[in-house]
C-alpha cells in the first residue's frame, strides 16, 4: 500500500525534477546570450565613441555636416518601423507563452518580419540618398564613423530578419518544439536588444544632427 | 480545469498590458525629443540634454517592460550583467572622448 502510494510521487518528482533541469538548460541558454549581447553593446557603445568624436571641423574635413545630411522624417518613419516590430515580436512571444497556437506565433511574427524589411528599406534608400549627395564613408572621419556605426546597426537587423526566416522554416518543419521556442526566445531578445541600441542612434546621431 | 483558464487568461492580460504599457511609453518618450528638435525653440545644449536624459529613461522603458528585465530577485543576475556592462562603457566611452578632445585641443594649440 505504502508503495503503491510512494510510487506516483516519485515519478511525479522526476518529472518536476526533469522539469527544473529543462528550465534550468533555459534560463542558461538565456543568460549566455545575455553575454553575448552584453559584449555585442560594447562593440556597439566604442563605434558611438567613435563616432561622437568626429564631430568636429577637423573630422568633418569641409564635407557635408550633420546638420546637412540627416533630416527628421526618416528617422521617425526608422523609429517607427522598428518599435512597432519590438511590439509585434512581443505578440509573437506572449501567444507562444501562452499556447495560443501556431498561426497567432507566425503571423506576429511574419509581421515583425515585414516591419524589419520596412525599416531596412529606409535606411537603405537614406544611405543611397547619401551616396548620391557626395557623402561616402571616404569622404571625411565623420562619415567613416557614421557609416561604421550605422551600418553596423543595420547589418544585426539584417542577420535578425534572417535567423527570423530560419526560424518561421523550423516552425513549419518542427512544429513549435521546446528547441524551437528556446530559439525564438533568444531572438526575441536579440530583436528587443537591436530596439535598444537604435534609442541611442536616433538620439545621438540624428537628433544630435539636425538639432546643431 | 475552468479557474486554470481563467487564472491563464489573466495572466495573459497582465502580460499583454505590460507589453502595452511599454509600447506606450515607448512612443512618448520618441515623439518627445522627435517634437523638441523639429520644433527647434529650444538652444541646443538645453535640447541634446532633454534628448539625453529621455532616451535613457526610454532605455530603462525597453529593458523592463520588452526585455523584462526588473527589480525582482529572478532576474537580479541578468541585472548585475546589465549594470556592470554600463559601467565598463561609461569608462571606455569617456575616456575615448575624453583623450581625442583633449587631443584635439593641444592640435589646434599655435605653436
Amino acid at each position: 500500500m505504502t508503495t503503491e502510494v510512494l510510487k506516483p510521487s516519485r515519478g511525479y518528482a522526476l518529472i518536476a525534477e526533469n522539469d527544473v533541469h529543462h528550465h534550468d538548460h533555459g534560463e542558461k541558454a538565456l543568460s549566455g546570450f545575455w553575454l553575448f549581447m552584453m559584449s555585442d553593446l560594447i562593440i556597439f557603445g566604442l563605434f558611438f565613441a567613435t563616432y561622437l568624436t568626429t564631430l568636429n571641423k577637423m573630422a568633418i574635413a569641409g564635407g557635408p555636416t550633420p546638420h546637412d545630411l540627416f533630416e527628421l522624417k526618416g528617422a521617425a518613419m526608422e523609429t517607427a518601423f522598428l518599435l512597432a516590430s519590438s511590439f509585434t515580436f512581443g505578440l509573437s512571444s506572449l501567444a507562444m507563452k501562452y499556447d495560443l497556437g501556431t498561426s497567432k506565433v507566425v503571423g506576429w511574427l511574419v509581421v515583425t518580419l515585414l516591419l524589419g524589411a520596412g525599416f531596412l528599406f529606409f535606411e537603405v534608400s537614406e544611405f543611397s540618398r547619401m551616396f548620391a549627395e557626395g557623402a561616402v564613408p571616404q569622404r571625411s572621419g565623420f562619415l567613416s564613423a557614421f557609416f561604421g556605426l550605422v551600418p553596423l546597426h543595420g547589418a544585426h537587423v539584417t542577420a535578425g530578419c534572417l535567423w527570423l526566416i530560419v526560424m518561421l522554416v523550423q516552425i513549419r518543419v518542427f512544429g513549435l518544439t521546446d528547441a524551437v521556442k528556446s530559439r525564438l526566445m533568444r531572438l526575441a531578445l536579440f530583436w528587443h536588444f537591436l530596439d535598444v541600441i537604435w534609442i541611442g542612434i536616433f538620439s545621438a546621431v540624428y537628433l544630435a544632427g539636425v538639432a546643431q | 480545469m475552468k479557474t486554470e483558464n481563467a487564472s491563464s487568461r489573466e495572466a495573459y492580460l497582465h502580460d499583454l498590458r505590460g507589453y502595452q504599457t511599454g509600447l506606450l511609453l515607448a512612443v512618448l518618450l520618441t515623439v518627445v525629443p522627435f517634437g523638441l528638435v523639429a520644433w527647434g525653440g529650444l538652444s541646443y545644449v538645453t535640447a541634446m540634454s532633454v534628448v539625453a536624459v529621455l532616451a535613457i529613461v526610454q532605455i530603462v522603458v525597453h529593458v523592463r517592460y520588452f526585455l523584462h528585465v526588473d527589480l525582482s530577485p529572478e532576474r537580479r543576475d541578468d541585472l548585475h550583467l546589465i549594470l556592470f556592462s554600463a559601467l565598463l562603457l561609461a569608462i571606455m566611452v569617456a575616456g575615448s572622448i575624453w583623450i581625442l578632445v583633449n587631443l584635439q585641443t593641444r592640435m589646434m594649440m599655435p605653436m
